[in-house]
């Protein structure tokens, strides 16, 4: 029996890869089809990027869910970096610090089907999304 | 204290030779040698243990002692089978010589085990820094094959080049690909430039912006980007995310966008007339006669 979760370390900047891997993988295994796969996958990604651009050290928790109401994959990545003083800002499309397309959180928002953000100032940040099986 | 100990063990060097070779015959299994031939394992092992008593002869032979890790690296043998094997002679060793002495008292306890561990640290520093060194190398040169695969570039006909790009692009990669995009379009004297990311896994919006800013670059230059190979799952995850393409010309093959190409430098595809089709036109206009 494959494992119904996993979280992968965010230090490097290599590790968005292997994250980008788990979430595939997991996204398969559950029976996504390959636009979804690719969704969750491209969701990681820029939540990864995120952790490793400006909080530098965090980590992302893959959990299956699979009750009987529904069925799909839960991510959540914590960081304890700077935080974000203002979530409308950066919840904005086109608002980027580091001179990037500024589509990274609204983006996985609407790639994937459930996120919510909670940030404090100086403690840190999680972002807990949802891609349910369709 | 020491020079005894040493004469201790090189004088009944055959008795702690047996023993050792069979407590590592034990160790066997747990070490991931399990497969090893076991007639490969003793030859090794009795090598082994060799390399260790003139190690401890000579005060240290770091020539032997490199031949045999480098040996046992080509074998790909697991590192744990040298630490292993070293912790398993100190241990019998330490034993033997405290069986052959009549005093027990803790300094003569300390003494023997410093000596000992003043034997055994300087074959343990050597061997283990052949092996880091072997991964190192071996990390070092796949980094550098990576980057040889990184971002070619191919003046397919006058005027058009291709940068098929293939696995995950990282910023280090993206540096690289801006360069060599601008660098070719120079070269060979490019008008269009065809980037395909057909074998890239995920676009997210640092690829993307990236791939924006090459275009944009190679635009300044005089030349013309056209970005092919994007998937249907890509297509829905770019529109997803918001990137906005808009200015950044887009074809779904490669094929459809080297026609393109074409026509940007007013050229096209036609079929050759054949000898064939001439000796039947040649017929028809006969007949007409």
């Amino acid at each position: 029996m494959k494992p119904q979760s996993s979280y992968v370390r965010i230090q490097k900047e290599w590790d968005i890869v292997g994250a980008r891997h788990v979430a595939r993988d997991m996204a398969k295994e559950l029976g996504f089809g390959i636009v979804d796969q690719a969704r969750v996958a491209t969701a990681v990604s820029e939540l990864a990027r995120n952790i490793y651009l400006y909080a530098k050290n965090g980590q992302i928790i893959f959990e299956k869910i699979d009750t009987m109401e529904s069925k799909g994959l839960s991510i959540v990545a914590v960081d304890s970096g700077p935080g974000i003083a203002d979530i409308g800002e950066v919840m904005q499309d086109g608002y980027s610090t580091s001179g990037g397309l500024g589509a990274g959180l609204p983006g996985v928002k609407r790639l994937m089907d459930q996120f919510v953000i909670q940030s404090e100032l100086g403690k840190g940040t999680k972002i807990t999304t949802k891609k349910l099986v369709r | 204290m020491d020079s005894k100990f040493k004469g201790i063990v090189v004088e009944n060097s055959e008795t702690i030779v047996e023993m050792w070779l069979e407590e590592v015959a034990r160790l066997k299994e747990a070490n991931r040698t399990a497969t090893i031939s076991n007639d490969l394992y003793d030859n090794t092992n009795r090598e082994f243990v060799e390399v260790i008593f003139t190690s401890i002869k000579n005060d240290g032979a770091i020539k032997a002692v490199e031949t045999f890790s480098e040996k046992i690296i080509n074998l790909g043998w697991p590192l744990s089978y040298i630490t292993d094997g070293l912790q398993v002679f100190r241990r019998v060793t330490i034993n033997f010589i405290l069986s052959q002495s009549d005093s027990m008292d803790t300094d003569f306890i300390s003494d023997v085990l410093s000596s000992v561990d003043q034997w055994v640290e300087p074959i343990i520093r050597v061997l283990v820094n052949e092996y880091t060194g072997n991964w190192e190398n071996i990390v070092s040169l796949q980094r550098v094959a990576l980057q040889e695969l990184s971002a070619p570039l191919i003046p397919v006909i006058e005027g058009i080049t291709i940068m098929p790009l293939i696995g995950t692009i990282d910023t280090d990669r993206a540096k690289l690909i801006m360069e060599s995009l601008l660098q070719g379009v120079i070269t060979y004297n490019s008008e269009v430039v065809l980037i395909d990311i057909t074998g890239v896994p995920v676009v997210d919006t640092m690829v993307a912006h990236h791939l924006i800013q090459a275009a944009e670059a190679v635009r300044l230059i005089g030349a013309k980007c056209i970005l092919v190979g994007i998937r249907p799952e890509i297509a829905q995850t770019i529109v997803n995310l918001g990137i906005d393409l808009a200015n950044f010309p887009t074809k779904s093959s490669l094929k459809k966008g080297f026609m393109a190409a074409l026509e940007i430098t007013n050229r096209k595809v036609t079929n050759v007339t054949t000898s064939e089709d001439n000796i039947g036109s040649l017929i028809e206009s006969l007949k007409g006669e």
